[in-house]
């Protein structure tokens, strides 16, 4: 496909995301007047930040026919490990080292198991979401990790001329995906690994350190996004993000990126994650509880593919 | 011609020692990890104990022997879990509200096979990697059972249904007979019907398959309503074995099958493996399970373990493969 072929083809799938979205927004305001109100709607902003980031990365991993089942269970491990170690030395900013740390090894043990190991990705990740599920139970004993330093709790409630930290930072990670994936190298080189994988291997390009270099980014996102999610809970959880990876997963596939042909589209990405915000905090408003709407995300997952589907035969 | 007969029939044989040779290595692995654990634990070799072993290597092969024919034919289904939670729970509700337990199971099994259908048709008909499409599957079932229980819990079932998981016939857990039957089935279904050995052809290669006249699509959704159903009746297993439902029953029980699958010798890119192969695996498995609790290592661990373990098996797989090619 060409490029101008393929901006065509992102052009044509705008309108499927974008009704779902404005749709969803009507039904919700008219279901409830508090939704449409500028406070709840700067809720549905903050509180997506953290699935935005996870479903970044994301789709630059299922670009190259990848998948990450762990990221969940990372985010939740780095969360628990920023706050121990923010706890037991009073630095926020070593926490956060901490929870990049953990992030980078699973990027790393994911990346090696798929390309050096040849596991099947979403097998690799599936094994190391039992890993990581395995070590935040045990480090934490199955109990709440509480007491970390205000400090952390201001990253997630303060605000910056009126704008909250976490939209600033879910910009800033917006842009540097978006630049990534569209102006660097590394991204055209991502579009390659699921398009054309084998020209990638004629250009002398190593396929393996790519792929790794992607599941890495992953990780350090996720690890980055346990700093919000442990300032929002201002605690860790050993099951806080248990499930994040479904939400970004479904994201992805509302937005239109393709889990066969491996073209993704990062815009698209953004404004599923808005929508799954939107179906939740409905849903939340109309007090159904947060497993149905799982189950409520699943069924426009599949709506969503099914018309994808219809589009890709007509 | 002959001289071409005579080596394929030579490899062939070798082929044939191989397969072996790879289940005699894990028989070897299975008595190597009973005697450690007889050697670390007094409690490990009593009869209590082994038959104990027994009755969790049953439901754990139960659900496996369904999955080992959805990986055989190259898919995959992460479902199982969640699909014997919302079967146990509506079989619970219908057993408790007409308290015939024949119901019950009807209702439980028939839930299973529905949502199995269900997988069958995400993956075929909408063509959804079966990871992709159980794995969302998973999270729909675990919505509706947790919207249906609404945190509640069903216990308290007839004695006669009961039997199904704790009782005993000639001094043995009834799951054991269980076990032995679908063994028995899923054996004679994989390697002597067409069926079976067409669902090995759509895992080899689903081109090829197809074009020798295999009906791809329906033989598909037959491994993922087999698998379903086969949840459906794990499902009543645990409801007689625990006497109550939740809406968490099934939450701990896809791993470990998958592990077995796996570790029993079935290959995850699909057409290679035997139903045999994943008793094995189910009985390793369980005896590491078990062997973890023996020795009184937290069972936080044990999530850990089974990743780990899978990781392995997968690992020692395409190592496998890529000598063979």
């Amino acid at each position: 496909m060409t490029a101008q072929a393929l901006t065509r083809a992102r052009l044509t799938r705008v309108p499927g995301v974008a009704v779902a979205l404005i749709l969803l927004c009507v039904v919700f305001a008219a279901a409830n007047p508090g939704f449409a109100s500028p406070a709840n709607i700067a809720n549905i902003l903050t509180q997506s930040t953290i699935l935005l980031m996870l479903a970044l990365p994301m789709t630059l991993i299922i670009m190259t026919e990848g998948l990450d089942l762990s990221i969940g269970a990372v985010l939740t491990l780095a969360s628990i490990a920023l706050a121990m170690t923010a706890i037991s030395t009073g630095s926020p900013a070593l926490g956060l080292l901490a929870a990049l740390g953990v992030g980078a090894c699973f990027g790393l043990a994911n990346g090696v198991l798929v390309a050096v190991f040849d596991i099947p990705p979403f097998i690799t990740t599936l094994g190391t979401l039992g890993i990581a599920q395995g070590l935040s139970l045990v480090v934490t004993d199955g109990q709440s990790v509480v007491g970390i330093p205000r400090s952390i709790e201001l990253i997630y409630s303060g605000s910056l001329a009126g704008i909250p930290y976490p939209i600033l930072f879910a910009a800033l990670a917006y842009l540097v995906t978006h630049v990534l994936l569209y102006r660097t190298r590394f991204g055209t080189y991502v579009f390659a690994l699921g398009g054309n994988r084998e020209a990638l291997k004629v250009a002398g390009i190593s396929v393996r350190g790519m792929l790794i270099r992607v599941y890495m980014f992953g990780g350090l996102m996720a690890g980055f996004a346990a700093l919000l999610l442990t300032a929002r809970l201002n605690s860790a959880h050993p099951t806080a993000g248990i499930g994040m990876e479904f939400d970004s997963i479904a994201a992805i596939a509302v937005g239109g990126t393709s889990f066969e042909r491996g073209n993704g589209w990062l815009f698209g990405t953004l404004l599923g994650v808005v929508t799954i915000g939107v179906l939740r905090n409905g849903l939340n408003l109309m007090a159904v509880p947060s497993s149905t709407q799982v189950a409520c995300i699943g069924a426009l997952v599949i709506l969503a593919l099914f018309i994808d589907g219809l589009r890709g035969e007509a | 011609m002959s001289t071409t007969a005579i080596p394929r029939s030579a490899r062939n044989r070798f082929a044939m020692s191989g397969d072996v040779m790879q289940m005699l290595y894990r028989v070897l692995a299975l008595l190597l990890l009973g005697a450690v654990l007889t050697a670390l634990s007094d409690v490990f070799f009593t009869t209590g104990n082994i038959l104990n072993v027994l009755r969790q290597a049953a439901l754990l092969f139960l659900m496996a022997s369904g999955l080992t024919l959805v990986i055989l034919a190259a898919g995959l289904d992460l479902s199982i879990g969640a699909n014997v939670a919302l079967s146990g729970c509506f079989a619970a509700s219908v057993i408790k509200l007409t308290g015939s337990p024949w119901l019950g199971a009807g209702v439980g099994i028939g839930c299973g096979a529905a949502i199995g259908m269900a997988n069958g048709v995400l993956v075929t008909a909408l063509r959804i990697p079966s990871f992709v499409a159980t794995y969302g599957m998973m999270w729909i079932l675990t919505g509706v059972t947790y919207y249906y229980m609404g945190g509640e819990t069903i216990h308290g079932f007839p004695p006669g249904f009961r039997q199904l998981g704790s009782g005993h016939l000639f001094g043995i857990p009834v799951p054991v007979y269980v076990m032995f039957v679908f063994l028995a089935i899923g054996v004679f279904f994989a390697q002597r019907t067409i069926w079976g050995q067409q669902i090995y052809a759509i895992g080899a290669n689903p081109v090829a398959a197809r074009l020798s006249g295999v009906p791809v699509e329906r033989r598909l959704i037959l491994v993922y309503v087999v698998s379903g159903a086969v949840a459906g009746l794990a499902s009543l297993i645990v409801l007689a074995r625990i006497n109550s439902a939740q809406g968490d029953i099934g939450e701990e029980l896809t791993l470990p099958a998958i592990a077995a699958v796996l570790v029993g010798g079935t290959s995850l890119f699909g057409g290679s493996g035997t139903v045999g192969g994943t008793l094995i695996g189910a009985l390793l498995l369980t005896l590491v399970l078990n062997g973890m609790n023996l020795l009184q290592i937290n069972s936080s661990w044990q999530p850990l373990a089974t990743g780990i373990i899978i990781l392995l098996a997968v690992w020692i797989d395409t190592r496998t493969r890529r000598i063979g090619e």
